[in-house]
């Protein structure tokens, strides 16, 4: 699937690799004879920094031992943990046997072998379609997709099989051990095909689970717990945080709640709900409000989108009386729809003001558009603004 | 230099020695140290290098041909008679287990003329008939450890009949009642059994292929001596899932045997417009997979292919592809009439002329193990036993309603809880509008 397409992304702030240009790069460099009038057009070509800051969790002691660890390291040592502690475990999908294109499976290959860390062939429909029978067999399967872009081949087999498997079956069958990861969300350049996020597609279906977390710390304890619970689920994991983001993560194995979301801050004007990436975007925008608008904002991470916490929304949104929902992916028939539509079901009597969705345009997920195209924090503080003033 | 014979890729090797078999020779490797014969290495020859493929260089332009006409052969060990051919090949099984095919076969039968005749009666919603396949059932079946893990598409229950599934239970699935193990969730068919070893079947197609592989990987790491089979037509293996299944068999060497019932017909349309290589067992090579056909009206045939391809997938770990050519004789479901794309003539030949229970029953009456009257008194006896339990299954209830809201995760949710208590309060409501009664409570 686009096999040609795929680039190696590199984290916020780091340099561009794309294999094969190995020696020549420099030899071309030279070769590059700008004329006079390039150098201020090269001003403006320079890449803008990322849309987001990312805030690190607290360091915490109550799982034990931390080390430092980004995304990536985090997401190795969940599977780390799993690999030590499940025999049966195994990980599977395109290039995850030398470590990865996103080096998620670093090391796991020599640690525990190759028949529990494997490359399968270049086909989504076949590794999900292999992860359902190994789990329905007993396996705790753990299978990649390696963009969430690509996930779609495997659609059939997610929607109308694990999903199903163990409705239809009368709780004979089950694929309850089975978890696909896929990396996720904008990375600054991955334009249609490197950049989406598909929740929305998956959230209309009844039997899966759906999780997305902030940072590593989150991560970790959030894989560990789709690993462990009964029920096929999907892990989103944002790849621009990959490297970015670094935090205090312990080493050993702990899990953090499914379907429970999280409140970050506490407010009393306005809720803010989103999850992955975007969650540090809406921290910034609580502090702009704070400091521009002196709103005081309650931020909540999703965290599971399916099924997910209505109840900690809704009582968020009794106190506040207003909610904004943020999300990368379009916003018709997105995610935020769903919350949007529960809130005003539960707490319409409550509401301040028209429940404000800032997320992507209609479009497909542009190239050089990125910085237009994203909902950044400009864009939710403006959101804000209209709510208070409405 | 290659010709129209897939079942030998090098018609004239050098000095290979790939010998002369009917069967297709399987690489394990498709890599440059490939398993394949050493060929006498001429230092003046320039041999290629890459990674993808282990082959000679050609210097002359020529298209492989696929061959149609004189493709893989179909192996059987009777004639259309019942006759042994070869007597090496006849798998001498007992009377009582030969005896007890037959009288799978035909009980399968039996039930199939009652429920489809029910579904017309309006009794259950829906039907298929396995009719002229009941020896690719009872033949893979027979081949088979217990508690080997079969993957099925929908047309395959006398496999689960074989396997000792009940009648009642077969009956509680097709009339959705309290009995049903499947808690009335799918539509009649759709049978599946955890005891027996027998993965609940879906309706979309193909989807169980690389489902079966993903088994038969988790099984291999056990160690326990656990083979899958995987069942599907020759319409599903258009799939993309097929291809999907039968590549990471190959690459990830599991066992597992994938069993095609190539029966001439996906719903209406034929196999010349299912595809145009040589069906379903040329594939196999092209995924390195070892691949037979077989007469699959010939239950010892299905059979010993079913018994040798076990043995061997287990011990050899690698997936092994039979495609057992058949008939359909009846209509592909009760929502279908299959005059308007056959012809009569060409069903009754294969219900007349070549069918999997009358060349057993010839078989058997030629041994002296079944008589005439044993034959008036096992039809008697079957379909006796198959209408009480069709009356039973009948006069049942069907499961609770709650039954809707279960099992849709392991654990039921808070917004699932509160849908099931609207649900309950809406019936409460307006009870005189639900058919609440048929129900249990």
């Amino acid at each position: 699937m686009a096999a040609a397409a795929r680039v190696f992304i590199r984290g916020a702030h780091a340099t561009l690799s794309v294999p094969g240009a190995g020696k020549q790069s420099s030899a071309r460099s030279a070769l590059l004879k700008l004329s006079p009038g390039c150098s201020s057009r090269l001003k403006t070509q320079q890449r803008h920094a990322a849309h987001f800051t990312f805030q690190p969790e607290p360091v915490t002691t109550q799982y034990g031992p931390t080390q430092k660890m980004n995304l990536f390291q985090s997401i190795t040592s969940a599977l780390d943990n799993t690999l030590a502690s499940d025999p049966t475990a195994v990980i599977f999908g395109e290039d995850v046997a030398f470590g990865g294109v996103f080096r998620c499976t670093v090391g796991l290959r020599d640690k525990y072998g190759k028949d529990r860390v494997f490359n399968t062939p270049l086909c989504e429909q076949g590794i999900v379609g292999f992860g359902i029978g190994a789990a329905v067999a007993g396996a705790t399967a753990i299978a990649e997709i390696q963009f969430a872009d690509y996930i779609f081949p495997a659609f059939d087999q997610i929607v109308n099989e694990a999903a199903k498997y163990r409705y239809r079956s009368g709780n004979l069958f089950d694929c309850g051990n089975l978890t696909i990861r896929a990396p996720w969300g904008c990375v600054g350049h991955g334009s249609l095909y490197h950049s989406q996020s598909p929740e929305a597609f998956f959230a209309h279906c009844p039997g899966i689970k759906i999780v997305i977390p902030r940072g590593p710390l989150e991560a970790k304890g959030l894989l560990l717990s789709c690993i462990a619970d009964n029920n096929p689920c999907l892990f989103f994991e944002p790849k621009i945080l990959y490297r970015a983001a670094v935090e205090q993560v312990p080493v050993d194995s702990y899990t953090i709640p499914l379907s429970q979301a999280e409140v970050l801050q506490e407010g009393s004007d306005v809720t803010l709900v989103a999850w992955g990436t975007q969650i540090h975007v809406l921290k910034e925008v609580a502090n702009m409000a704070q400091e521009k608008l002196g709103v005081s904002c309650e931020v909540i991470d999703l965290r599971t989108i399916l099924p997910w916490d209505t109840e900690t929304i809704c009582k968020s949104v009794v106190k506040t009386g207003r909610l904004l929902i943020s999300h990368e992916a379009p916003v018709t028939g997105g995610f935020a729809a769903e919350i949007s539509s529960t809130v005003q079901e539960e707490c319409f009597l409550n509401l301040e003001a028209p429940i404000a969705r800032v997320c992507g345009y209609d479009t497909p997920f542009p190239h050089i558009f990125e910085p237009f195209y994203i909902p950044d924090k400009w864009k939710c503080f403006e959101a804000i603004k209209r709510m208070i003033n409405y | 230099m290659f010709e129209d014979n897939p079942t030998n890729l090098k018609k004239e090797s050098t000095a290979s020695q790939l010998p002369q078999r009917r069967q297709l020779q399987h690489w394990h490797h498709v890599s440059s140290q490939a398993a394949h014969q050493q060929q006498p290495f001429d230092s003046s020859l320039e041999k290629p290098q890459f990674p993808g493929a282990s082959a000679e260089f050609v210097d002359h332009l020529e298209f492989i041909q696929p061959n149609v006409i004189s493709g893989i052969p179909v192996y059987r060990v009777m004639d259309r008679q019942g006759n042994i051919i070869n007597a090496s090949e006849d798998p001498q099984l007992s009377k009582e287990t030969v005896l007890n095919f037959y009288q799978k076969m035909t009980l399968l039968n039996t039930m199939d003329r009652i429920l489809y005749e029910s579904q017309r009666q309006g009794r259950i919603s829906f039907y298929m008939t396995n009719y002229g396949e009941e020896g690719t059932h009872i033949g893979s079946a027979a081949a088979l450890e217990s508690n080997d893990l079969v993957f099925g598409q929908y047309r395959e229950a006398g496999v689960l009949m074989y396997r000792g599934f009940p009648l009642d239970l077969f009956m509680a699935q097709c009339y959705a009642n309290a009995d049903d193990l499947g808690k009335g969730r799918q539509m009649p068919v759709h049978y599946g059994s955890k005891d027996l070893n027998f993965v609940t079947i879906s309706s979309p197609l193909a989807t169980q292929i690389p489902q079966a592989v993903g088994a038969a990987y988790a099984l291999k790491r056990e160690n326990m001596n656990r083979a899958v089979i995987c069942y599907f037509g020759e319409g599903a293996a258009s799939e993309g899932d097929a291809h999907a299944g039968f590549n990471f068999s190959a690459t990830l060497e599991c066992p597992l045997i994938f069993f095609c019932r190539n029966n001439g017909y996906a719903i209406s349309t034929p196999t010349n417009e299912q595809y145009r290589g040589d069906g379903i067992a040329a594939r196999g090579p092209g995924y390195g997979m070892l691949s037979i056909r077989v007469d699959g009206n010939d239950v010892f045939a299905v059979y010993n292919a079913t018994k040798e391809a076990r043995r061997r997938a287990v011990a050899e770990n690698q997936p092994f592809l039979i495609e057992a050519m058949t008939y359909r004789i009846g209509h592909h479901s009760t929502s279908d009439d299959s005059s308007a794309y056959r012809s009569v003539d060409e069903v009754n030949y294969w219900d007349k002329q070549d069918h999997p229970i009358s060349r057993l029953r010839h078989y058997m009456t030629a041994r002296d193990w079944w008589s005439e009257d044993d034959e008036r008194s096992w039809r008697k006896q079957s379909r006796k036993t198959v209408m009480e339990a069709f009356e039973r299954a009948e006069r049942r209830l069907k499961p609770n309603p709650e039954l809707l809201f279960t099992d849709v995760y392991e654990e039921m949710t808070p917004s699932l809880d509160k849908q099931r208590e609207s649900m309950f309060r809406h019936i409460q409501q307006y009870k005189e509008h639900y058919p609440v009664d048929l129900y249990e409570k």
